[in-house]
């Protein structure tokens, strides 16, 4: 692994230069590395981020990768990371005028990294250096307890996709303001919730504090409050435990554990929860990535193409541009591609802008022709692009944009498989060309991690009780009994959880072999509250009633 | 890696592959046919592409021949072990199948796992196979193509060439010893010293200098840079009285860490074998002694794989390094004892190869208490030096039957020498009958092994 030649930068350089003046931002600084195959099939496992912890089923991953490669050898291009500054990996056979291409390519991805706002909780520090601290936490400890760390590990990975990284997005937003003043408190909570006073004597109080603000606003809450601490005596005792369990709510089950294990918090396993500490921190990291990929995709495609057409330094190779080009961006017949449809989006998106077409105006055109026809010439598609880019994750970006407009234009559908056994083939058919089908079709394919968290009401006799939020998806039942069985590990306390599923009618083992109703009508589907307990490494099965 | 697969236990590996490809005939990563044309991925979906996937069009043969950070051999062992911690095994060997003509499918045998985690499940409309994108033309309803399902998995499930398992069936006992006797023990004074590099293992780091600006800002070497400059530029007229509030400095002149590749400094241990092979030894002793080598040599395989390098040295007027453990173990027994020969030889290969500073040195030394330096006059001197920078030195006597009772020369002159109570800290001594049965051994290394000082 070494930096790239002073040419190729030179390139990169160059590539800078149009990139900023067509309004990307990278910052001044990017290092760029020339990598071979071994190490990218080495780094890979690693989300290519080289100063990541060993762990073993890095180990297995490689090596399975490395088999792959024996049957299918590839030549990937590049990879971007979000560091400070960011690092790039590249082939060293690219040509010169594919290098230009790759390069905006890659920052394109660089500007998404520093200016959307799902990435601003790793804007902060350079992750390779974080990680490699950690990685140097993990070899000391290794070498003090053995295989033990990697138990520790492996079990906060199973519960490392439930961080709650909104709640940090929300928790780096209103820092200072985490916790509600005692005025907000007193009005909001105590008055009406705790004290159920009527609205009349509500109103009072508000037309008391009012009077204090008036006659002193700087002493104003001082005065208000000594005549409610006459009146309430208890209020603030109770204001600071609706405090602290407010701040509970809103802890992650890692979190949860961290602050609430017995077994943790004992002297000899502190060590434990710098790793759970640290696997959490590092899937934090990750969180913006996989949230915002058809946009950061079709961002860093849709910049590629712009910039390299204009480029001058690479005239004469439009066709091999075109072609390398096609391979990425092309939809395809059936599938999912994330360059493709980012791309397209955001095209569709900048010539709405254009046109004057997000607006109240043209939204209540319902003639098809007249819709064709509008033009307002507004020009501020590039505006429009850059902003989507700063405020939108995937989810908001395709619930926002794709419309029936988009799918007709791109002869979009949805496309189903069935089997049919006569022929012993699966039949790929067009099953809907609506938007709204379109829409949901993909809203379900993308990340979407459950909803779950600790319910510390129902943690009787340290047990740990988890809620699954249910949202129409049931968890994958197999895996549920390894999860269980690390985290009682972790907690060292029995562990219970509590989910929907399908109501078992027939002998089923699992909600997946329902798929046989073969009719074609959709069935109702019952759905039934479990719970899931594991004690002493027994997994058990209740259903709530 | 086929190698390892194809030995001793190959077998039930073999059983464990054909099972496990049962399992996952469904998966994604099995290349499907289609058409006639091979594809890795059924069909792409939202996170099967990567910038990786997308840019690469053209194959490109090239043989990569890299060494993994474990092998398959180590990773199943650390899955044996998680049995009997009380977790279910989670690495399954498979095959991956490619397809060729005739009969020319090659088969490769790789490892897998599957982190669990709670995620969602896809099956939410039962009547259906599935969904996913499309783009083209068709109406509604209309079947734009047809997929054949699976088509018949030919062969065995032996894939690649047989190996040869001359030399890793001790190994791989050695492993299931270790695995037993690896709760007992643990090695004292571990320090944290180890610089010594693994050559086929590589680490990432920030070292690489940068000028101008990268992750670390390096200030020794950004000051020095700026006085540099700044006596380019005649600033400092006098170096005794110099106002650095006074210095010019350019951004050019930072120096910045930045990432880069570095061969492995993993910390770790090298232990030495010496074992006394003269003729005294014949018999018992001699078993008794690689007997528990062997058990020590089991668990530090198992437990420290990866960071404890072995040496055999065996001696009788002579001493004489010996490439592994099997022919340590069998090396016939003949000539006198000249136990200093041995320690002279450990600290030579210490000085020369220059292993103290990167390494915790371990001897284990096995002998039958013979000596024809009675006094030690040779053996204490070298002995002390390699105290001098040994983590511990575990002396075992297999004391023959016919002298019981009486203390054997080495014996003897290590207690009459004071090392004992002078590096308490580092040598132990453990003095075995040699009809001593296996218990007692493991009592015996747990002696050697001890944290706890001895009065």
């Amino acid at each position: 692994m070494e930096l790239v030649d002073q040419k190729t930068k030179r390139i990169m350089e160059g590539c800078k230069e149009r990139a900023y003046d067509a309004g990307l931002r990278f910052g001044d600084e990017t290092l760029e590395y020339i990598v071979t195959n071994r190490d990218l099939i080495e780094l890979t496992p690693k989300y290519m981020i080289p100063t990541l912890y060993d762990y073993w089923v890095h180990d297995v991953e490689c090596l399975k990768e490395k088999g792959r490669y024996e049957l299918y050898p590839n030549n990937p291009y590049e990879t971007v990371i979000n560091t400070r500054p960011a690092i790039s990996f590249y082939n060293d056979n690219n040509p010169d005028w594919m290098n230009v291409m790759i390069f905006y390519h890659v920052l394109g991805h660089i500007d998404f990294f520093r200016c959307n706002q799902y990435f601003r909780n790793t804007w902060d520090f350079d992750f390779t250096g974080q990680a490699l601290s950690d990685k140097r936490t993990i070899a000391k400890l290794r070498s003090e307890k053995g295989r033990w760390v990697d138990y520790v590990i492996e079990f906060s990975r199973s519960i490392d996709n439930l961080v709650g990284y909104h709640s940090e997005l929300s928790r780096i937003d209103n820092s200072g303001v985490s916790s509600a003043t005692p005025l907000d408190y007193y009005f909001d909570i105590f008055l009406q919730s705790v004290k159920k006073i009527p609205m009349t004597e509500y109103i009072k109080e508000v037309e008391r504090y009012n009077a204090c603000v008036r006659q002193d606003s700087t002493i104003a809450e001082q005065v208000f409050f000594s005549d409610v601490h006459k009146k309430y005596p208890e209020f603030s005792s109770l204001y600071e435990k609706a405090n602290i369990s407010r701040n509970e709510r809103n802890l992650d089950i890692m979190q949860y554990v961290l602050r609430h294990s017995e077994n943790l918090n004992r002297g000899k396993n502190q060590w434990m929860k710098s790793v759970i500490e640290l696997v959490r921190k590092t899937s934090l990291f990750f969180q913006p990535q996989i949230r915002t990929k058809i946009m950061n995709e079709g961002w860093a495609s849709y910049w590629h193409e712009k910039l390299f057409l204009s480029d001058d330094r690479i005239l004469g190779h439009e066709v091999d541009f075109a072609r390398l080009h096609a391979g990425i961006a092309s939809m395809p017949r059936v599938g999912l591609n994330p360059y493709a449809l980012g791309i397209r989006i955001f095209q569709y998106i900048e010539e709405l802008a254009d046109k004057g077409k997000l607006s109240q105006d043209f939204q209540r055109i319902s003639s098809i022709r007249e819709r064709e026809r509008y033009d307002k010439a507004e020009g501020k598609g590039i505006e429009k692009i850059f902003d989507v880019r700063n405020n939108m994750c995937d989810y908001l970006f395709i619930d926002t944009f794709v419309d029936q407009d988009f799918v007709t234009k791109h002869d979009l559908f949805v496309a189903g498989k069935r089997l049919n056994s006569n022929k012993m083939v699966y039949e790929y058919y067009v099953k809907s060309r609506n938007a709204g089908d379109y829409c949901k079709m993909l809203q379900d394919s993308l990340y979407h991690p459950p909803f779950i968290t600790v319910d510390p009401e129902r943690n009787a006799n340290n047990t740990l009780y988890l809620y699954h939020h249910f949202e129409g998806k049931p968890l994958v039942a197999e895996f549920i009994s390894n999860v269980m069985l690390g985290l009682e590990f972790l907690w060292d306390g029995p562990v219970q959880l509590e989910t929907s599923e399908v109501e078992r009618g027939e002998s089923r083992s699992d909600g997946r072999n329902l798929r046989k109703g073969e009719d074609g009508n959709s069935r109702e589907l019952n759905w039934q509250r479990v719970l899931y307990t594991m004690k002493n490494r027994n997994l058990s099965r209740k259903i709530l009633t | 890696m086929s190698n390892a697969l194809h030995n001793d236990y190959g077998d039930q590996r073999r059983k464990e592959a054909m099972e496990f490809e049962k399992v996952t005939s469904q998966e994604s990563h099995e290349p499907v046919i289609e058409n006639g044309v091979e594809r890795r991925h059924a069909l792409p979906g939202l996170y099967t592409l990567n910038d990786f996937e997308a840019f690469s069009g053209i194959d490109k043969q090239s043989f990569i021949n890299a060494v993994g950070a474990s092998t398959i051999d180590e990773l199943l062992e650390r899955d044996k072990q998680r049995e009997q911690d009380g977790f279910p095994r989670k690495i399954r060997v498979g095959r991956l199948f490619k397809p060729g003509r005739g009969a020319n499918d090659s088969v490769v045998i790789v490892p897998s796992t599957v982190e669990e985690k709670l995620i969602h499940d896809s099956v939410s409309d039962p009547t259906q196979e599935g969904q996913a994108g499309g783009s083209g033309q068709g109406d509604e309803g209309e079947v734009i193509g047809e997929q054949p399902i699976r088509p018949e998995q030919q062969g065995d499930g032996n894939g690649a060439g047989q190996g040869n398992g001359s030399g890793h069936e001790m190994e791989s006992s050695a492993y299931d010893l270790g695995r037993v006797l690896t709760q007992q023990f643990a090695l004292p004074n571990l320090k944290d010293r180890g610089t010594k590099r693994a050559l086929t293992r590589f680490i990432y780091d920030i070292t690489d200098k940068n000028r101008g600006f990268g992750q670390v800002l390096d200030k020794k070497a950004t000051l020095r840079k700026v006085i540099e400059t700044n006596i380019g530029l005649e600033r400092i007229s006098d170096m005794a009285t110099i106002d650095t509030s006074e210095f010019l400095v350019s951004p050019k002149d930072k120096i910045y860490r930045v990432l880069s590749r570095e061969k492995d400094y993993e910390s770790q241990a090298m232990v030495f074998f010496l074992r006394d092979y003269s003729g005294s030894m014949a018999g018992k002793c001699t078993e008794l002694v690689v007997a528990q080598h062997v058990l020590i040599y089991s668990w530090l395989l198992y437990q420290y794989s990866k960071r404890v390098e072995t040496r055999f040295i065996v001696h009788d007027t002579e001493a004489r390094e010996v490439p592994d453990f099997y022919t340590y173990y069998n090396s016939k027994v003949a000539g006198g004892t000249q136990v200093s020969t041995g320690y002279e030889f450990i600290n030579e290969i210490v000085e020369k190869e220059n292993l103290a500073q990167e390494y915790n040195i371990f001897v284990f030394q096995g002998t039958d208490g013979d000596d024809w330096d009675a006094v030690g006059e040779k053996a204490i001197p070298e002995l002390k030096k390699i105290l001098s920078y040994a983590s511990r030195v575990g002396i075992t006597i297999a004391e023959h039957s016919y002298s019981a009772g009486q203390k054997t020369e080495v014996q003897k002159y290590l207690e009459d020498s004071g090392v004992l109570s002078e590096f308490s800290d580092y040598l132990r001594m453990d003095v075995i009958n040699e009809n001593a049965d296996e218990s007692r051994l493991i009592e015996g290394i747990k002696q050697l092994l001890s944290t706890e000082s001895v009065t």
